[in-house]
This record gives C-alpha cells, sequence and structure tokens, in this order.
C-alpha cells in the first residue's frame, strides 16, 4: 500500500514537471514552425514596407540592440558600484539595511510602474524628448537591482584569503578591489550583465511611454530620436495593425527573432558561467 | 603615497554614491507616484475613485474613475494565476530537488530559466494565437481574449519564480530531518508530504508571494490577452482589464497634467503598494526558511 501510495505521488510530481516542460516546448515548437517560412535574411534586413504588411524588422532590430546597449552603459557603473559597496565595504548597520531592502524591494516593482517614472523624471522633470535616451535610462533603472544581485553575488564567491593577501602587500582597499577582487569576478559580473541586457530587451512596458514609435522612416540618427523595438513590433502587428489576420507570418517571424536574441543572450552567459565554474 | 590615499577615499565615497542610487530611486518612485496620484484628489472624491462607478475618464461631459472593476479584474487573473503556478511549481521543484538525478536536474534547472527568459509579449502573443482559440472551442466562447486566457498565460509566466524559490527552500531543510524521518521507517514520499514539506512551509508561501508579486505586476500579457472590458467582471469567461492594462493604453493618449493623467498616477501607486505589500511579506517568510536552514 505504502509502495503504491508512493509510485502514485511521484508520478504527480513527474506530470507537473513534463507540463512545464511541454508549456516551454509548445511555446518553442508553435513559434518556430509558423516563423520559419517568413523569418530569413530578407527579413532580418529590410525596412517594413506597405503599411507593416510586407518587408523586414531591421529598424526594430536596430532600435532594440541600441535601447539594451544604453541601458547597460547606464546601469552597469551604478549597479557594479553599488554591489562593490555593499559587499566589501558596507558596515552591518542602518543605511546598509536599508540600500539592502530598497535593492529587494525594487526588484519587485511592475516595470509599467518603471515606465511611469521615466516618463515624469526623464521626459516631464528633465524635458528630454522623448528618445533612445530616455527609454534606455528607463529600462538601465530596470535592470539595476538585478544587475546589483549578480555582481553581489560573483564578488561573494572570491575568497576572503585574495583580499588578505592583497592587503598583506600594502594595498589600498580600493587597489584590492580594483586589481584583485574585481578581475576574479569578471565571469560572474559578466554573466549578470548579458542577463540584464536579455531582460532590457525583452520588456514593452517601461518604453511604452518613453521613446518607442510605432513606425520610424529612418533609423535613429542620435540617442535623442525615437525608436522601433522589437517587442513593441510584435505587440503592434499583433494587436494594433488593421490587417491583424494578414501580418500574422510576419508577427510570427517578429516573435521568433525576439526568442532568438533573447535566448542566444542567455545561453551565453551560460557558457560563462559553465567554464568559468571549473 | 598620498595620490593613492586620496583615489581610495574617492572610489569609497564614489561607491557609497552609487548604492545610494536604488534607494533614491525606490522613493523616487513612490514619491513622484504619490505627488502625480494626489493631484486626482483636486478634482475627484477620494469616494469616488474607490468605487464601483464606471472607469471612462475620457467621457466629454462626465467622465468617472472608479478604481473597483479594475482592482477586481487584477485580483481575480492573479488568483487564477496562482491557482495554476502553485501546484504544477511545488510539483516540479519536489521532482527537481527529490527524484531527479543531479545530470536530468542539469538539463531541466535550464529548461526552467528558458521558460524565464520567454518575454512578456511573446507569452502575450502566444494567448492570442494558441490559447484564445483553445479556449474559445472548449467552452463555446466568442472569442478566447477573456480572465481565464490571462490567469493560464500569467500562471506560465509566474511558474520560473515559483520553482526556482520552492527548489532553495527544500534544499534549505537539514538533513537530519530526513534522515530521522527514513530511520522511522517512512519512504520518500512519505517523509516528503510529511517531513520536508511542511519543514519549508515558510519558503514555499515565499515563493507563492513573489510569483504573486510577478503576475500582479506583469503587463503587457494582460494588455494583449484578457480582452480589455473595463465593466466589473461576473466570472472568469469575462473580458477584462487590470490596472496595469489600463495604465499602459491610456497614458500615451492622455495630455499631461489633466485628472485623466493623475488618475492613471492614482492606480499605479495602488498597483505599487499592493506589489510592495506582497514583497515585504516575501522577504519576511523568506528570511524565516533562511535562517531555518543554518
Amino acid at each position: 500500500m505504502k509502495k503504491i501510495t508512493q509510485l502514485f505521488g511521484f508520478a504527480l510530481l513527474l506530470t507537473a514537471t513534463l507540463v512545464v516542460l511541454s508549456i516551454l516546448g509548445l511555446i518553442l515548437f508553435d513559434i518556430v514552425l509558423k516563423g520559419a517560412p517568413v523569418f530569413n535574411w530578407k527579413f532580418l534586413t529590410h525596412f517594413p514596407q506597405k503599411g507593416m504588411t510586407e518587408g523586414g524588422i531591421f529598424p526594430a532590430i536596430f532600435g532594440t540592440t541600441l535601447v539594451t546597449l544604453i541601458s547597460t552603459v547606464f546601469a552597469m557603473p551604478l549597479g557594479i558600484g553599488c554591489a562593490v559597496y555593499l559587499n566589501e565595504y558596507a558596515p552591518d548597520n542602518k543605511f546598509t539595511r536599508l540600500i539592502r531592502a530598497s535593492v529587494r524591494n525594487l526588484a519587485g516593482v511592475p516595470s509599467i510602474v518603471y515606465g511611469l517614472f521615466g516618463l515624469s523624471i526623464f521626459i516631464q522633470g528633465m524635458g528630454i524628448p522623448p528618445s533612445l535616451l530616455t527609454a534606455g535610462c528607463t529600462l538601465g533603472l530596470l535592470t539595476l537591482p538585478f544587475i546589483i544581485a549578480t555582481t553581489e553575488e560573483a564578488l561573494r564567491n572570491v575568497p576572503r584569503l585574495t583580499r588578505e593577501g592583497a592587503l598583506a602587500l600594502g594595498a589600498t582597499r580600493w587597489e584590492c578591489v580594483y586589481s584583485v577582487v574585481l578581475p576574479s569576478a569578471v565571469p560572474g559580473i559578466l554573466t549578470g550583465l548579458i542577463l540584464a541586457l536579455s531582460r532590457a530587451a525583452g520588456e514593452t512596458a517601461p518604453i511604452l511611454f518613453t521613446g518607442v514609435a510605432l513606425y520610424t522612416r529612418y533609423l535613429p540618427a542620435s540617442p535623442l530620436d525615437e525608436f522601433m523595438a522589437l517587442p513593441y513590433h510584435l505587440y503592434i502587428l499583433s494587436t494594433q495593425h488593421h490587417a491583424i489576420e494578414q501580418v500574422r507570418p510576419l508577427a510570427y517571424a517578429t516573435a521568433m527573432t525576439l526568442l532568438l536574441v533573447v535566448f542566444l543572450l542567455n545561453f551565453t552567459a551560460f557558457r560563462i558561467r559553465a567554464t568559468y565554474k571549473r | 603615497m598620498n595620490r593613492r590615499f586620496f583615489w581610495d577615499r574617492f572610489f569609497e565615497k564614489a561607491l557609497y554614491g552609487a548604492a545610494w542610487v536604488s534607494v533614491m530611486t525606490l522613493a523616487g518612485i513612490f514619491l513622484l507616484l504619490l505627488y502625480n496620484g494626489a493631484q486626482t484628489f483636486i478634482s475627484i472624491a477620494p469616494g469616488d475613485f474607490f468605487s464601483f462607478s464606471r472607469w471612462n475618464p475620457a467621457a466629454y461631459d462626465q467622465p468617472t474613475f472608479g478604481i473597483g472593476a479594475m482592482l477586481v479584474s487584477t485580483l481575480l487573473v492573479t488568483a487564477g494565476a496562482m491557482c495554476i503556478t502553485i501546484p504544477l511549481g511545488i510539483g516540479t521543484a519536489a521532482f527537481l530537488s527529490e527524484m531527479a538525478s543531479p545530470r536530468l536536474r542539469n538539463v531541466l534547472k535550464p529548461a526552467v530559466e528558458m521558460l524565464a527568459a520567454v518575454p512578456s509579449v511573446v507569452i502575450g502573443f502566444l494567448g492570442i494565437v494558441l490559447v484564445a482559440p483553445a479556449l474559445a472551442a472548449a467552452f463555446d466562447l466568442p472569442n478566447g481574449l477573456n480572465a481565464l486566457n490571462g490567469a493560464i498565460l500569467l500562471g506560465i509566466m509566474a511558474l520560473p519564480t515559483m520553482v526556482s524559490v520552492t527548489e532553495d527552500a527544500i534544499h534549505a531543510v537539514p538533513g537530519h530531518y530526513k534522515e530521522a524521518s527514513y530511520a522511522l521507517g517512512a519512504n520518500r514520499w512519505e517523509t516528503l508530504v510529511h517531513v520536508t514539506l511542511p519543514a519549508c512551509k515558510s519558503g514555499i508561501l515565499a515563493a507563492t508571494m513573489l510569483a504573486l508579486g510577478r503576475a500582479l505586476g506583469e503587463t503587457m500579457t494582460v494588455l494583449m490577452a484578457t480582452g480589455n472590458a473595463t465593466s466589473l467582471p461576473h466570472g472568469i469567461f469575462d473580458p477584462v482589464r487590470t490596472i496595469t492594462a489600463t495604465v499602459a493604453i491610456e497614458m500615451g493618449e492622455v495630455p499631461f497634467d489633466t485628472p485623466h493623467f493623475f488618475s492613471l498616477f492614482a492606480c499605479a501607486l495602488v498597483l505599487f503598494l499592493i506589489t510592495l505589500a506582497v514583497n515585504i511579506l516575501a522577504e519576511r517568510m523568506a528570511a524565516r526558511f533562511r535562517k531555518k536552514g543554518q
């Protein structure tokens, strides 16, 4: 009897796992199956044509690349700086606990709220026009808690003896951090940054009111120009377009491109982590 | 020598400054939502805002701002999502930590992480092209864009959080709990159900809270898949419009500094406070299970 219950229970757990896996499988299968026929070199390198019913998604790929790069340039020094402070300098006091609590709670703030914050700070407050810059900074704030968490983990894995060795040789605290601790934490930090890039590339809600455009005739020429983005393009093609059924294949191919970008970034991060774990 | 100590001091201060950016961002988000949101109540009575009157802020003669229906919609979709995420998440986490061989785990864990990496618009898109037709056919509906569709999608999106935090909680259960259980003659299943899972109750609760926070704040998925009707839903098959979707749809079109503009910030403030409360609760629970693990 006990054995039968156990068998039944384990079968239940196995089912749950299989359901989760088949969801992932279904997502990948459906999108690749229906996206692949349209997904080709021309699709990736051309502008949308005839009211987005034909042509490609090049400006969206270009815009997403730029906006995620801007977000990382903005968030990287702040995030790494914060993590280094928390792990290497911070005394255990009220302020440190406040900083840690803020980081944790920032990670739980809904992405649309970041969008509103970016709108009122960068656009309303500082008077910057909705553009790559404002959207990039908004996305940067969103990925900040993420970069802090992964960098801190990387720093924690650096053995204490390494630090003590440097300090014993007469290095100042900063010299120890800069020339000993940070170099050995680079793979971990890099993994976190790439994952943050992938997160920023897929987000739509924060850029809705901070600079993304339905369609631009030219590529953005400066950080103060509006831009097209892959996730927003997918949203437009699947809900806002005047001929939704007609553009469905294009929507599938856009979804496939977005998934490809995100998975490639994740895979790179995964490889870096796997290589340096040994 | 002096220069070295100058740079040492300089970077200590600079890093300290970087650390405060997160505090300032969180405080800035709260204060801006409060500042803009509070101005709603210059022209709209709080009793009218927190009511079930129709959400019709763009009406020409008599705009009405009732957040009630949106709040109910948000809770309905999220509750539905939790019904899917909790059992599937606990089941998968238990499988990963108690049954799977290390080699299998090394394959399955990245798969779960891969699910977490799928962008929310892609999930929303699949809600339109896959889930909606399936629901329409199964329940004989005109279209499948409704609360149930949103619940299914959010349930999927919250799964990775649920699985990984629950798994961490299971790992934090001290090994001698299990050994004692085996010594008393319990088999693996009995140990899991009567010893391991009860021992990490607070961890599972923390996972649930974090997953809940994730689902509450999700925007694009619900915007695309729930049908966006502003009326009060009467069931899981009604189209709904959540708080996040409302802000996303309307903020792009309102002129700055109008009652409508401010009311959207008030909506976002309500959402922010709910998710903040949920996250703080999750943090409390997580702190408890981490302490137990040591």
